[in-house]
């Protein structure tokens, strides 16, 4: 036990092993969740929460193995369903830290029901999606966010299908807390990971994850060391959304057009001062959805961070809240007072 | 004559049957007349029978809702058969209802409904209430109710739409009088009912002494009738639909235990009602959480079993179906839930409004995988809460699932309810395991002699663990694919199923313990079969009636009780799904059956006849 790091006093000074379940992960060589559950267990020590009170639920697919290689509490549920578990887990027991881990087809086909209503219930869950864009369990088939005309095991002609941009659908869904990282940029994630645990509310993160097997190479175009810096917009709360090579093109709000436009500084008179500074914080959610729709425009960068993170009463708070009013207004009913309630009459 | 010398006659028991719009309000004066036949210290049952459609085109067929009550001073088993009165509030509730009533039944009608448009409706050419063979089949009595309101209501501003929503309490306050009830509850009720806003209070206060008064005046009723308190067993007793019994069931579990009841459900007819109750049990500790589908109902029951809670999620048969899959989960990672089926007519939508007893066999099996848990089944709405607690304490004691079948006759009949004492309630102790239990750590499948696995619950620290529908290893409950190993727990679990038979009574016979025939009935037929038996041993029949409440172990004397007899007769309100599951499980046993799925409970009279006619 230990006092220091301005943790909560009771709370022990735990290290990455301390979240290791000591099973060993069973994912594919070179696999992109590898670097995710690092991530996540070199976070967790710093979350300031006690182990035993830190829950990971998951549904089915390739990431929802990782609650067993978690060293907390956990449940490894049904396809799609993890969010539906955990918002009753959460309600239940508010002082729960609360993760669920899911998958592109778990979360956004199967689960797309139960992902949405815990995005716009705001329950605090901590919701993080693997997406690789393909079917990696069964073997290759499209999924919601596989890109349109993608040729795959169920879709040898190519996908007819348009994919879902995740971040949007969440922040259409009322998510409050929305970020997306990349499972090959580990100090960016374990930034964005330790922001969604600081949140209160629902909390969404979306992680492009390769896929060695079946999608391999489906994030280059954002991650080769050639294209990174034009490819990758970095979004920071309160900073100016620049990009590219020595920051030189910026994010512009054109308001004839309202809409997002791409600049470079220095040309056709373009400051810093024209830049739009990037704000998290924001109540309405407009900017933020206009952001997260940038990943499928061509000709510009793909946003990755927060674009999204503001407070607002969650649902176990309020549900507390009215439990605790009727327990306080209404005092402690005796058992019989239950039984005998409304009109009664006595038979003698 | 003068009114006070109105004859007052003496009845054991009445049934009487109000029907009407789907607007008229026909729920609301059944159930404000069997309150007060309940305060009169009445036995009694109710049977609401109400349209899916929440307003369909006014004076159709298809709209008419109605409500029925049978109340007597003897034990009341069920809703009665046929109605002796038939309160008809315009044609097409007439058309439909007209077939039911008894011959020489006391047929009131709202005459000022029977307009050329409304006759038109309900597929009239003539006036039916001109029809010789009505006259002379039934006792008419007349009644413009219409009208009288109107009068009743004149100068009182209330527009001609609020003036007819009136109506209701003419009829009911009429039946007061025709039923020797005293007004000042019900001038009471009303106050409480539309407290806050004063203009109907007046409105429907007035309407309803009016109707008393009529009664009283018009010379048009020769007799009243008095049906005394019945013999009930002593105790203070309060009238209850089986939905509410559930629901209270639940929240006083919660309370014995000190442990959070937690309801995941999604709204759906006829067993929303469930839900609605345990949102008001909030001070007594429950959480009701109102899911977004019949899924994530229960997914939610089961998140918050795995955090200690006791889960619980309400649904009937489709609800039921969509959860299947969860069950399984529920069972393999065996953990506290119960499910709540208040059965409907089914397939598929079928009717929502209507009862039957048709998911008997999806409870016991319908399951992928081998997946046992236990069922029970409630006898009555006041039995539910009886019921709801055993299901708890079960689903808790063993680690397990468990379906409580309800249906929607029970779930929105009604009966009075004796207040059980603290005392009458059973013990149940909810205890996690706090250290761990295997050479200094915690496996969570390590089992105790009758096979129950431990509770250890996030927040407890050492215990941590991770549990999932995979295949678990039989101590450690890591992720097995050891085929053996898989076998093993198949077995395991279904033995741990079959070991709740000690918590399991025997059945009693009613009636001889052996003899020419016995009725085996479950769920919400238990009034009628008990009523048929009660009949038939009156005329001296030998036939005995065993009740089954348990359907997931069955009673373990059953099998003797059941070779006690020459004929077995399964009435059911299904195709016979518990004859077919009594044959599977006692090999020699072939019961006759009797199905009857209209959408009703049987009636006592039909299945009397079946069972003389087998004898």
């Amino acid at each position: 036990m230990s006092t220091t790091n301005g943790q909560t006093p009771s709370l022990p000074v735990y290290t990455k092993k301390d979240f290791e379940s000591g099973i060993d992960p069973r994912w594919c060589p070179g696999c992109g969740d590898f670097s995710i559950i690092n991530q996540v267990q070199k976070a967790l020590p710093g979350v300031g929460v006690k182990r035993e009170d830190i829950v990971f639920i998951s549904g089915i697919g390739c990431s929802s193995r990782f609650p067993y290689y978690m060293n907390n509490y956990g449940m490894h549920t049904l396809h799609g369903r993890a969010p539906s578990f955990a918002s009753g887990l959460k309600v239940s027991r508010p002082e729960l830290m609360v993760w669920v881990v899911t998958g592109d087809g778990d979360a956004l086909a199967i689960g797309g029901n139960h992902f949405i209503h815990a995005m716009r219930r705001n329950i605090d869950l901590k919701l993080l999606m693997f997406n690789n864009r393909i079917y990696g369990l069964t073997k290759g088939q499209v999924s919601p966010t596989s890109e349109l005309g993608k040729k795959t095991k169920s879709t040898p002609h190519g996908s007819p299908d348009a994919p879902f941009n995740p971040p949007a659908l969440a922040i259409g869904a009322g998510a409050t807390f929305v970020a997306r990282t990349i499972d090959v940029e580990g100090a960016h994630m374990g930034a964005v990971l330790k922001s969604a645990a600081e949140h209160r509310g629902s909390c969404f993160v979306e992680v492009y994850q390769n896929c060695p097997v079946f999608n391999d190479g489906a994030y280059t175009f954002l991650t080769d060391k050639a294209v990174k810096a034009d490819a990758q917009l970095r979004m920071e709360h309160g900073k100016p959304l620049l990009f590219g090579k020595d920051n030189r093109k910026g994010i512009r709000f054109n308001p004839q057009t309202a809409e997002l436009e791409v600049v470079t500084l220095g040309e056709n008179g373009v400051t810093e001062k024209d830049i739009l500074v990037h704000d998290a914080k924001r109540e309405d959610p407009t900017l933020a959805f206009m952001l997260a729709n940038l990943s499928l425009k061509p000709g510009f960068p793909s946003p990755i961070g927060v674009f999204r993170d503001v407070r607002r009463p969650t649902a176990e708070e309020l549900t507390w809240e009215m439990i605790d009013a009727a327990k306080s207004k209404k005092g402690n009913v005796d058992v019989s007072k239950l039984l005998a309630g409304g009109d009664t009459w006595t038979i003698k | 004559m003068s009114p006070q010398a109105t004859k007052v006659q003496q009845v054991e028991t009445v049934t009487i049957r109000f029907v009407g719009d789907s607007g008229d309000g026909m729920q609301l004066t059944g159930t404000e007349f069997t309150r007060a036949n309940a305060l009169a210290g009445n036995d009694l049952a109710t049977f609401p029978d109400y349209p899916a459609e929440i307003r369909a085109p006014a004076g159709s067929l298809a709209g008419v809702s109605g409500y029925q009550v049978n109340f007597g001073s003897r034990e009341i088993h069920t809703p009665g058969d046929a109605p002796d009165v038939l309160v008809a509030m315009n044609p097409a509730a007439l058309k439909t209802n007209i077939a039911d009533l008894r011959q020489g039944g006391m047929l009131i009608v709202n005459s000022g409904a029977f307009t050329d448009s409304n006759l038109e409706k309900a597929g009239y050419k003539t006036n039916p209430l001109e029809d010789a063979a009505l006259k002379q089949n039934y006792k008419i009595f007349l009644v413009d109710m219409s009208k009288l309101t109107d009068s009743a209501l004149e100068g009182s501003g209330l527009s001609s739409k609020e003036t007819a929503r009136c109506r209701n309490y003419f009829a009911l306050g009429l039946m007061y009088w025709l039923y020797s009830r005293p007004m000042e509850q019900q001038l009471e009720a009303i106050k409480a009912k539309f407290g806050k806003k004063p203009q109907f209070v007046e409105a429907n206060q007035k309407v309803f002494t009016a109707g008393y008064a009529f009664g009283e005046t018009s010379e048009l009723f020769f007799q009243r009738y008095l049906v005394p308190a019945s013999t009930l067993t002593p105790g203070t007793y309060r009238n209850v639909t089986g939905n509410y019994a559930t629901a209270l069931g639940f929240a006083t579990m919660a309370k014995l235990t000190g442990r959070q009841v937690f309801l995941g459900s999604y709204p759906i007819t006829p067993a929303t009602e469930i839900l609605q109750e345990m949102s008001h049990f909030k001070e007594h500790g429950v959480v009701t959480y109102q899911a977004e589908d019949e899924i994530a109902g229960v997914g939610s029951a089961i998140g918050a079993s795995f955090g200690g809670a006791l889960g619980v999620t309400s649904t009937s048969g489709p609800g039921l179906a969509l959860k299947t899959e969860m069950l399984g989960l529920a069972v393999i990672a065996e953990l506290p839930l119960v499910v709540v089926n208040v059965q409907r007519g089914g397939p598929s939508t079928g009717m929502p409004t209507k009862t039957e007893q048709a998911d008997l066999l999806m409870a016991l099996f319908g399951r992928h995988g081998e997946a046992p848990l236990p069922v029970i089944a409630a006898q009555s709405p006041g039995d539910c809460f009886w019921a709801a607690m055993e299901a708890m304490r079960i689903a808790v004691k063993w680690m397990t699932p468990v379906i409580l079948l309800t249906d929607g006759y029970l779930g929105n009949g009604s009966e009075p309810f004796r207040v059980p004492a603290a005392s009458e309630l059973p013990p149940l102790q909810v205890k996690y395991q706090t250290t761990p239990n295997h050479d200094g750590a915690y496996m969570p499948y390590k089992r105790d002699a009758k096979l129950i696995r431990p509770w250890a619950v996030p927040g407890t620290p050492g215990l941590e663990h991770r549990i999932g529908g995979l295949e678990k290893d039989s101590l450690t409950g890591m992720v097995s694919y050891d085929g053996m190993n898989h076998e093993k727990m198949i077995l395991t679990r279904a033995q741990k199923i079959a070991n709740v038979v000690e918590d399991v009574p025997d059945v009693e016979v009613f009636g001889a313990p052996s003899g020419e025939l016995l009725l085996v009935s479950w769920g919400g037929t238990f009034g009628s079969v008990r009523g048929a038996t009660e009949e038939l041993r009156a005329q001296g029949k030998s036939v005995s009636h065993v009740h089954l409440r348990w359907l997931n172990p069955l009673p373990k004397n059953l099998a003797a009780v059941l070779k006690s007899f020459k004929k077995i007769m399964v009435p059911e309100v299904n195709g016979g799904q518990l004859a077919f599951y009594l044959r599977g499980m006692f090999p020699g046993v072939n019961p006759l059956q009797f199905n009857r799925i209209n959408g009703k409970p049987i009636k006592i009279a039909e299945l009397a006849g079946k069972v003389l006619e087998a004898l």
